[in-house]
């Protein structure tokens, strides 16, 4: 009793607003905290891969001022070719740290730039809670939205992308996202253009900073759409969505990379039928209200059939013709699933983009995923305009999620929203203390008959205080809430496990046990980074597969031929096919391109799997796409159809490039004959590879980098000799491989 | 589309509470099927209807869709994107005003207030639903420029885009 009339009593709203700052605060401490476990227990470092391109666009632009931070030509990627950077990336990211810097430099605090970008993804998730919060109280009230704020604040699928040291878009765009909807559905619930444009804004900045806008960009038109088909059109709509679409397309387009995309892409095409949809449905609504007869309204339905399917054909013939563009093979193998591995390998090669397994559902959102669909369900109950974008967010963001394992990211969101909702529901049954009197619920015995039938079975949800339905033995109401904070207090165990276990571990030093279970780290990427970076000549260049691109950039500061920007497919074809042929065939390839370095990973001395002759068949694949005459996938399979390292390994597979730079004096770690492969878990051949046109540079501590340089023509002195040597026969090659093994020495620096 | 909507529109802005004009004017037109007869009736419902300040919004929004149309014959893309796109926002933009200031859509926009139409000058714009709505509007004079601020906000962003759109 007390407990009702402390949350209904006005003199107690003071406490209650303090109350839920104290929660909110602690809420986004529990969320930065929660993602510190990695600077804690190594270092404060970037991890993954992409993130290190954002570092070092990100210094770029601390370093030498926004403008020339917008005008930036990066002439150390993509070798030959150079990139525009300025107009092909999101700048939002950079930019927001590049404030904060100068914001913290101003207020005295001077934070190294690492520092901040580091701690950019927890600060942020802090506000992605606020957000989460404003969010779910326009959807019920201030207590759901308190749950769903402590909800996102430590789901596992959110903070896996969003880890201290994990410094890339999504970062900031989880919160953008969130923010942006929260200011779309106060708009559409105030029919206001201040919150309209205010929403364009944040969608204006979500632009700039993650390429994933483009699901707002069809979740409000497809809220807008389902909205007028389910006859829910108000002028609060056209005056949201209008104010929205034209200052936010604008925006949009402001972005030099997203350019003029919004007009020209399939991808953009939804928002602007709906926003040509929306004028003709508020002129006929206008008219419909002006004239009131049947024959009138149906002429008038008539029009808005022909002129949506009118505009829906001009738009299919417009795409057909191909004025506008179709959609990109990305979003297209959303999808068709099966087209990015038949037509685009480099989309089915990074292992984010496969479909996600079940538990991974359980694993990233543990109790929220049974309690999502219940939310859902209750959406539906209380239909109310805001109500319908949950349940289509819930539905689209369901079948992404299913259909990539990163795209777990946008589905987090509702999953915590739609939970909160649900499980606030059950607490608001099941906690109310007072108990009615009993001639009250006599006398509303007839009316709670009525709704009884379908009443029966949700009435365990949710709460039908309109009528005297309810809990009312003390102990069913203890049993259940006890339940469920046991439910909420594994949730917290759960979440802190596994951002413990399984999220927390950068890329970039591999750590592992010893058997006395003290750690050992491993850190050869950063060795032989810098060994780049202290021992070759400022100007070389370096190839290697893809992957690493944006770390030797990034580490090693040096020019790079292909990155994890894949915007060149034939470029990274290129370094594929170097990769996958012969030393004859490669050996041109890596000179016309001023390859001075060759990067490989091998992981077989220490059982790291995620090596490059584990890639090596993306590499075939992307590199048979462009030349399918040169580089034959078949070719790399024994006639039985398995892919062999060892002793059986293909006679292609055994002179690519890649398996002599793996393998290369490998053996002599070896008893003679007892040389093994951790990671294929095979016996490799009793004599190993020989390189003649590569030197071994260095090879780290546990083999895992290995770099050879590239020979010159005339560096032996014998002026054709080396071309000679890979052009003739075993023979000759015999009587090199003594040098190499010379050459080997040079790993002692 | 946006093109067709502001001819469309002209029409709309009678208040519904005016049930004489809806029953006379109406009815005659529900029974001919006639497009011709339908447009007549619009055209004078609407020329005795709307309220001088709807007619000078409707007038601008005339101008703005002629603005938009002649902008068709000029190429450079990022220019004419600008320009375009300032045409149909600002019109959007001034359709959105139009709606929220008219009194018929009162429920809709319990929080955005249209503008203060219960001053002394605006008060031959409304006619008779207006005394209702002063003794609302009276104790939260603050708000009463809500809508008019709203689309001042939206139009001054939308212009900053196009001006740094246009290069």
């Amino acid at each position: 009793m007390s407990m009702d009339a402390f949350f209904k009593d006005e003199s107690a709203r003071n406490l209650r607003s303090l109350l839920k700052v104290v929660i909110l605060v602690t809420i986004a401490g529990a969320a930065v905290s929660s993602r510190l476990f990695s600077v804690i227990r190594f270092e404060s470092i970037i991890h993954e891969f992409d993130p290190w391109f954002n570092f070092r666009a990100t210094k770029y632009l601390v370093k030498n001022g926004f403008y020339n931070f917008w005008d930036w030509f990066d002439d150390r990627t993509w070798h030959p070719l150079g990139r525009v950077t300025g107009g092909t990336l999101y700048p939002g990211l950079m930019v927001t740290s590049g404030v904060i810097y100068h914001i913290l430099r101003f207020l005295t605090f001077p934070v190294d730039i690492r520092n901040i970008c580091v701690l950019l993804a927890p600060a942020f998730s802090g506000l992605t809670a606020l957000a989460t919060y404003l969010f779910t109280k326009e959807m019920k009230d201030e207590s759901a939205g308190l749950l769903a704020a402590a909800f996102i604040g430590i789901a596992p699928g959110y903070i896996s992308r969003s880890v201290a040291g994990s410094y890339d878009n999504e970062a900031i765009a989880i919160f953008l996202l969130m923010f942006t909807f929260y200011l779309w559905i106060k708009a559409l619930k105030l029919g206001s253009a201040y919150w309209g444009a205010l929403c364009a804004l944040f969608y204006f900045y979500m632009v700039a900073a993650w390429g994933g806008y483009v699901f707002i960009t069809n979740m409000i038109p497809l809220h807008a759409f389902v909205l007028i088909v389910m006859g829910r059109y108000s002028p609060r709509l056209y005056v949201s969505y209008v104010s929205w679409y034209a200052l936010g397309t604008l925006g949009s387009m402001q972005i030099p990379f997203v350019g003029f995309l919004p007009i020209r892409s399939s991808e953009h095409m939804a928002a602007l039928g709906v926003f040509g949809l929306l004028q003709i449905v508020a002129f006929v609504d206008y008219v419909r209200s002006q004239v009131p007869s049947k024959q009138f309204q149906s002429l008038l339905r008539a029009f808005i059939i022909i002129a949506f399917v009118g505009s829906s054909a001009a738009l299919v013939l417009l795409t057909v013709s191909g004025t506008i563009a179709p959609w990109s093979g990305r979003f297209y193998s959303l999808w068709d699933t099966g087209y990015a591995k038949i037509h685009i390998p480099i989309i089915a090669s990074v292992s984010e983009h496969q479909p996600t397994a079940w538990p991974a559902f359980f694993f990233d959102l543990e109790m929220l995923i049974w309690l999502f669909p219940a939310g859902v369900y209750m959406c539906f109950r209380t239909l109310a305009d805001e109500h319908v974008f949950v349940i289509i967010y819930a539905i689209m963001a369901s079948y992404f999620a299913g259909v990539m394992v990163r795209l777990m990211l946008t589905l987090t969101p509702v999953v915590c929203v739609a939970a909160a909702i649900a499980l606030s529901n059950i607490l608001d049954t099941y906690t109310t203390f007072d108990v009615p009197e009993p001639a009250a619920v006599e006398a509303a015995i007839a009316t709670e008959e009525k709704a009884k039938t379908g009443d029966k079975k949700p009435g365990l949800l949710t709460a039908s205080r309109e009528s005297i339905v309810g809990i009312f033995s003390q102990g069913s109401k203890i049993t259940v809430v006890g339940a469920f904070t046991f439910y909420l207090f594994l949730f917290v165990l759960h979440c802190t496990w596994v951002t413990s276990n399984a999220y927390s571990s950068p890329s970039v030093v591999l750590a592992s046990r010893l058997p006395d279970g003290s750690q050992h780290i491993i850190d050869d990427y950063r060795e032989a980074y810098y060994w780049l970076r202290k021992n070759t000549p400022d100007d070389a260049k370096i190839m290697s597969w893809w992957d690493y691109g944006y770390q030797i950039g990034g580490m090693a500061d040096r020019a790079t031929l292909v990155d994890n920007n894949t915007w060149n497919n034939t470029h990274i074809a290129t370094v594929g096919k170097a990769m996958a042929s012969r030393e004859e065939v490669s050996y041109p390839i890596l000179r016309q391109h001023d390859v001075d370095y060759v990067l490989v990973i091998f992981g077989g001395l220490l059982g790291y799997s995620g090596d490059d002759i584990n890639k090596f068949l993306w590499m075939i694949r992307i590199a048979e796409g462009v030349w399918p005459n040169e580089v034959k996938e078949r070719d790399f399979f024994t006639p039985r159809g398995e892919y062999k390292v060892d002793d059986q390994a293909t006679e292609t597979m055994k002179n690519s490039l890649m398996y002599k730079m793996s393998y290369y004096n490998y053996h002599a770690l070896f008893p003679a004959g007892k040389a093994q492969d951790r990671v294929r878990g095979v016996m490799l051949p009793e004599t190993g590879p020989t390189l003649n046109t590569l030197d071994e540079a260095f090879t780290s501590e546990n083999w895992i980098v290995r770099i050879y340089k590239v020979k010159d023509l005339d560096k032996l002195g014998r002026d054709h000799a080396s071309a000679v040597a890979f052009e003739s026969g075993k023979k000759k090659r015999k009587g090199k491989s003594g040098q190499s093994k010379g050459a080997r020495q040079l790993r002692v620096i | 589309m946006t093109s067709r909507a502001p001819a469309a529109r002209k029409p709309a802005a009678a208040s519904p509470s005016d049930p004489s004009t809806t029953a006379a004017s109406s009815e005659p037109s529900s029974q001919s099927q006639n497009p011709l007869s339908i447009l007549r009736t619009l055209t004078s419902r609407y020329s005795e209807s709307t309220p001088s300040r709807t007619k000078l919004i409707d007038a601008f929004l005339v101008f703005l869709v002629a603005a938009g149309v002649l902008q068709f014959a000029y190429c450079p893309f990022n220019a004419f994107l600008a320009g375009f796109s300032a045409t149909v926002g600002q019109f959007v933009l001034t359709a959105s005003l139009r709606i929220q200031s008219n009194p018929a859509n009162k429920a809709d926009f319990a929080e955005v207030s249209p503008e203060r139409y219960d001053l002394p000058y605006h008060r031959h714009c409304y006619g008779h639903d207006r005394n209702g709505k002063r003794s609302g509007r009276n104790d939260s004079a603050d708000k009463d420029y809500r809508a008019f601020a709203d689309f001042v906000f939206g139009s001054v962003l939308l212009h900053f885009f196009c001006i740094n759109f246009i290069n």
